[in-house]
């Protein structure tokens, strides 16, 4: 058991990878604080998590005879972030680790953006992560122990693909809120990552928003075009990637196996940054 | 002097620091200048920003050059203002080439865990989506040009971190993946997207305590003279900060046909910090 007697905070944690975060890391033995939006977004044109995705990511967790605090949360609200880490810090002890994984994505060129997609997009996958570790690393400070933040950046936190703009913008600012925490932390032993995911297989897409971003040519792009588009991104023989690929190297960023790795950022990418 | 001649060139934060020598350099060069700064202040912002009467003078500036200029006192946060200005200054001066999104504003000098929300927002949107902002607004007018050049003024901390800013550190390693997707998406169109990645340069936003204070967190009362020192010791060149002129040096190469196959680059003015 790497994380006997840790406990993770997790972000979007109703399904894809924040579940398959939440369930790594409690098979290997830490209790979890999990919370998700679960509604609808406007800006978003694919189904988002639900109260049934969450609890199901409890039952997984329950499972494995993990202690889990679950809780609807929206990154963009400090308040009510805040008080689902209080309260799940007040009932499970402490806070070791924080996945900072909540994100959406949501498509068009970067001069025909609407203003409402950018700014919900900033708001998410950026200051969502600033406001995650906000509120999350008092706690972790307090434990004295030192800890361990990784942040869900993105293959675009590290080059740039067309018609996501926003979403590029706001990964690699990711890239840069890791870095200053890892330089801000070092002092108490906490060290701060970024994992950087290629597509991975996951509700977020695997949708008709995703497809066609890769298969612009067609107007009803199947998972079959995608799946060809989206393995030409890499290197490796695969179509896409499993959120487990991604919790594996959330584990080993959480572990002690990575106890003098901070402030990097970790592709996952099957090759992705190299094309 | 003619690397710009007959060009129009829009520079946000163009009423003092890097924006005005942006915008005299640019005329100098022939550019006829839209100069577009918010000359008020911006609550969380610890340090006087810039007045009406400091655009008036960038605008003298360029007027002395013989080019033609259109100031507004616009806020870069504000899509439907920009567009406005933007549109109309464009239809007065005829066209538009080049653009330097330069408006910024600095402040923290706090933990990340501790900096207010306000704070954070403030800074995300005007460093980040204000010039996502200004390049939404710009970008039409450059396409119906037939090409151009846009130049973002990112930082050495869009490449490094520095400890007590992380929402600057984040908006300026966002602009460089805004910068990518930008040169990805508009090569096509003849436009060129490069950033910069200036170091501490002297103007009012570097020039003041909270600058002084991040670079001397143990010191009670830190002047200039000790900021210098503490500064230098940050670069490989003998020199404690740049002078606007070196990154409108830097802007004017990026934004000239010299620089005609350089696309989706972050250019370091940085004495060699990032080197370091």
């Amino acid at each position: 058991m790497k994380l006997a007697g840790k406990v993770a905070f997790i972000t979007g944690a109703a399904r894809g990878q924040g579940r398959s975060h939440a369930v790594t890391l409690a098979a290997e033995g830490a209790d979890i604080i999990a919370v998700d939006l679960c509604a609808p977004l406007d800006t978003v044109g694919y189904p988002l998590a639900t109260p049934e995705d969450l609890a199901e990511t409890v039952r997984q967790v329950e499972a494995l005879d993990r202690r889990i605090v679950a809780r609807v949360a929206d990154v963009r609200d400090t308040a009510s972030l805040r008080a689902a880490v209080d309260e799940g810090v007040a009932e499970l002890g402490r806070l070791d680790i924080v996945s900072a994984n909540a994100g959406i994505l949501s498509s068009g060129s970067t001069q025909e953006l609407t203003e409402a997609a950018w700014r919900e997009m900033i708001d998410i996958n950026l200051s969502g992560v600033w406001r995650t570790c906000k509120v999350a690393i008092p706690h972790v400070i307090a434990g004295g122990r030192g800890g361990s933040l990784i942040l869900t950046s993105s293959v675009a936190g590290l080059k740039s693909y067309p018609n996501v703009g926003h979403y590029v913008a706001a990964k690699h600012g990711v890239v840069g809120l890791a870095r200053t925490l890892a330089t801000e932390l070092g002092p108490y032993g906490i060290r701060v990552n970024t994992v950087n995911p290629t597509q991975v297989d996951t509700d977020m897409i695997q949708n008709d928003v995703m497809y066609r971003l890769f298969v612009p040519d067609s107007l009803h792009p199947t998972r079959e075009q995608f799946a060809a588009a989206s393995r030409a991104t890499g290197l490796l023989p695969v179509d896409w990637i499993s959120s487990r690929d991604v919790s594996e190297v959330v584990l080993f960023l959480a572990s002690d196996a990575a106890r003098y790795v901070t402030g990097i950022s970790l592709p996952v990418d099957a090759g992705a940054t190299l094309r | 002097m003619t690397r710009a001649r007959n060009k129009v060139a829009l520079v946000t934060g163009a009423a003092r620091g890097q924006g005005r020598s942006h915008a005299v350099r640019l005329a100098r060069e022939g550019a006829d200048i839209i100069a577009v700064d918010i000359c008020r202040q911006v609550d969380t912002v610890p340090y006087p920003m810039p007045t009406e009467d400091d655009l008036a003078e960038t605008a003298r500036l360029v007027e002395e050059t013989g080019r033609r200029l259109v100031t507004a006192v616009a806020d870069v946060r504000d899509l439907d203002e920009l567009t406005g200005v933007v549109d109309d200054a464009v239809e007065r001066l005829g066209r538009l080439d080049i653009v330097a999104a330069n408006a910024g504003i600095h402040s923290g000098g706090v933990p990340t865990w501790e900096m207010d929300d306000q704070m954070w927002q403030d800074l995300i949107d005007v460093n980040l989506t204000g010039v996502w902002i200004t390049c939404k607004v710009a970008v039409p007018h450059l396409i119906t040009a037939g090409g151009g050049s846009i130049v973002i003024t990112s930082s050495v901390a869009g490449m490094r971190p520095f400890g007590g800013i992380a929402h600057y550190v984040s908006a300026k390693h966002a602009l460089m993946g805004l910068t990518k997707t930008l040169a990805q998406e508009l090569g096509q169109h003849h436009i060129r997207v490069n950033a910069l990645n200036p170091t501490q340069v002297d103007t009012p936003m570097i020039m003041n305590p909270l600058i002084y204070q991040l670079f001397l967190p143990e010191d009670p009362e830190p002047t200039k003279e000790r900021f210098a020192v503490a500064s230098q010791e940050g670069m490989l060149l003998p020199t404690p900060w740049v002078e606007p002129g070196d990154v409108s040096d830097a802007l004017v190469f990026l934004s000239s046909d010299e620089a005609r196959f350089i696309t989706g680059i972050g250019l370091p003015v940085d004495a060699g910090v990032l080197a370091k």
